[in-house]
């Protein structure tokens, strides 16, 4: 049997812009168990609801991540209207699935030039980002803010979004179409990325099943689990809504996924441009919250939950999230196992990690 | 950009302590086409050994404070440390948090504030410069010291140096926490 030995990988690695710790136990060149270990960005931001009212906590449940903001504004939003007991106009509902939709496009479109950047194709992560920058001047002209937006509120929206902005976000998204096929053609079809991507970190749908996973990573196991399929939160039903699936459960296939939930962010934007009603963005809440609400939503990466419950004042009594980086873990490490040391980079990456979600 | 501080072409590396993300892809954007400072050779490395400004998202707590410590220690002289956003300042709105123990300058010499939440790239670009003026002054004083041979020169030019830094930070470190302050009231 080869001599076992351990290499530390992380927290500060040039490949992860964020902190996570992984202890990999390796025979010569392969990865037998990988150890990971978490809690260097941990802030405890949930017990802040005890010295800011609800309404200051939006602002807080925001800052989890700076790349699916929006989602977590519009989940500690909708818990909070759950608890509180209000129902937002439909243009409020409308609009949050258009900002949520245009998160993903820019979340999607910052996790490839990541990945491109693990597997070492400089030019294609440039080029990604190129394009993103677009997607944020859209974020930028609409809600004032690059990375943390705030525009959601309990009770609906702070701001209008007019009609015209809508039309000029389909137009400038829909003249990206072919900048980002040709970026997106790039993964498919390169050889060089085929070589590192397909057949690695294989995850069979019973596995994902078993361990959990959510969002693309268990999309790309080719199980159709999606929570905009429940029409808890958006208007998604009414957008006539079919998740991305994939079955081969390769890197290349949760990829895949996400690059095609780009088009289909896309589509759903305008879709949901068409059909967006007139009429007010908002509605006045009560001043004190009593009550408990619980809400998921589908992040970019996932499932997130959302929890909120009152206790007659206008502090929470608790705030709890779940986010889904947490819960692809488990599935990260059954990948790891058995895989070669060069590739635990772009499996790292694969489940999209948000290590400032997972532990907040 | 003003030439006449880039005598060389300053190696970046970045360290997430415990910001949202908002901050890194901020950073990270600097170097994409849209910013793009690697025309000007300004590269973001992994390897502390190999860089001269470190740039710190986010703020200390007790589990990777010493990780901070750790890069900065490895870092060769001279060096400039810039605390990107408003939670590497001060903790910025975590600062309540139980596990924040507020900005880097806790652990580290910071040389470069940048305010925002999230910083625009556009701050934290010219942070970097201003740094580069702060580099060249560490620069030059220690060719100084060096140069002038005897000991004791050597020493107080150090001093100097640390009592009044060549280029001011851009925001001091009190205009930050009135700022922060202020912003919690409301």
């Amino acid at each position: 049997m080869a001599k076992r030995t351990i290499v530390p990988f992380g927290p500060q690695h040039p490949v992860l812009p964020e902190p996570i710790h992984l202890d990999l136990v390796l025979e010569d060149e392969t990865v037998v168990e990988a150890i990971p270990s978490i809690g260097y960005i941990h802030r405890g931001l949930e017990k802040l609801c005890e010295i800011k009212d609800f309404e200051q906590m939006v602002y807080v449940v925001e800052r989890i991540c700076g790349i699916c903001s929006f989602g977590h504004g519009w989940g500690a939003c909708a818990s909070m209207e759950g608890a509180l007991g209000v129902e937002i106009p439909e243009r409020a509902e409308y609009l949050r699935t258009i900002l949520h939709e245009l998160g993903r496009v820019h979340s999607h479109l910052l996790w490839l030039g990541l990945m491109a950047d693990g597997f070492g194709f400089e030019s294609l992560f440039n080029h990604c980002w190129r394009i993103r920058e677009t997607v944020l001047d859209l974020f930028e002209k609409n809600t004032g803010g690059r990375v943390v937006f705030s525009i959601c509120k309990p009770g609906g929206m702070r701001k209008d979004i007019s009609n015209e902005n809508l039309q000029e976000m389909v137009t400038v998204l829909n003249g990206l179409k072919a900048e980002i096929k040709e970026v997106t053609d790039t993964f498919i079809d390169d050889a060089s990325v085929k070589n590192r991507m397909t057949g690695v970190g294989v995850l069979t749908k019973e596995e994902a099943m078993e361990l959990c996973a959510v969002g693309p990573t268990v999309r790309g196991s080719g199980v159709r689990q999606d929570i905009r399929l429940t029409g808890d939160h958006g208007v998604y039903k009414e957008l006539g809504f079919e998740p991305c699936v994939e079955e081969a459960g390769d890197c290349m296939a949760r990829t895949v996924v996400r690059i095609r939930e780009i088009f289909q962010s896309i589509e759903l934007i305008e879709k949901a441009v068409a059909q967006i009603p007139d009429g007010p963005v908002d509605v006045k809440v009560p001043k004190k919250v009593d009550g408990e609400f619980a809400i998921r939503l589908e992040q970019p990466r996932g499932e997130a939950f959302y929890y909120a419950k009152g206790q007659g004042t206008k502090f929470l009594k608790r705030m709890r999230v779940r986010t889904p980086t947490n819960i692809n873990i488990p599935a990260l490490v059954k990948m790891l196992a058995g895989a070669d040391l060069a590739d635990v980079p772009i499996l790292v990456l694969t489940i999209d990690p948000c290590i400032s979600c997972t532990e907040r | 950009m003003s030439a006449a501080y880039v005598t060389k072409s300053p190696w970046v590396v970045h360290y997430d302590g415990s910001s949202c993300n908002g901050c890194d892809i901020e950073v990270l954007a600097c170097l994409t086409p849209m910013y793009d400072v690697e025309r000007f050779g300004i590269i973001n490395c992994g390897n502390p050994k190999h860089a001269d400004v470190f740039l710190v998202t986010g703020s200390v707590n007790e589990q990777n404070k010493g990780i901070v410590k750790q890069i900065y220690d490895q870092m060769p002289e001279p060096k400039v440390v810039v605390a990107v956003g408003i939670c590497a300042c001060s903790g910025g709105i975590f600062k309540d948090c139980y596990n924040v123990m507020g900005g880097v300058d806790q652990v580290i010499p910071v040389d470069a504030y940048v305010p925002g939440c999230a910083a625009r790239p556009e701050a934290i670009i010219d942070a970097v410069v201003k740094g580069l003026g702060v580099l060249q002054a560490k620069r030059d004083a220690m060719v100084n010291a060096a140069s002038e041979a005897p000991v004791e020169i050597a020493e107080e030019a150090v001093t100097e140096e640390k009592k009044t830094p060549a280029v001011p930070p851009i925001f001091t470190m009190a205009e930050i926490k009135v700022n922060t302050m202020d912003h919690l009231k409301k």
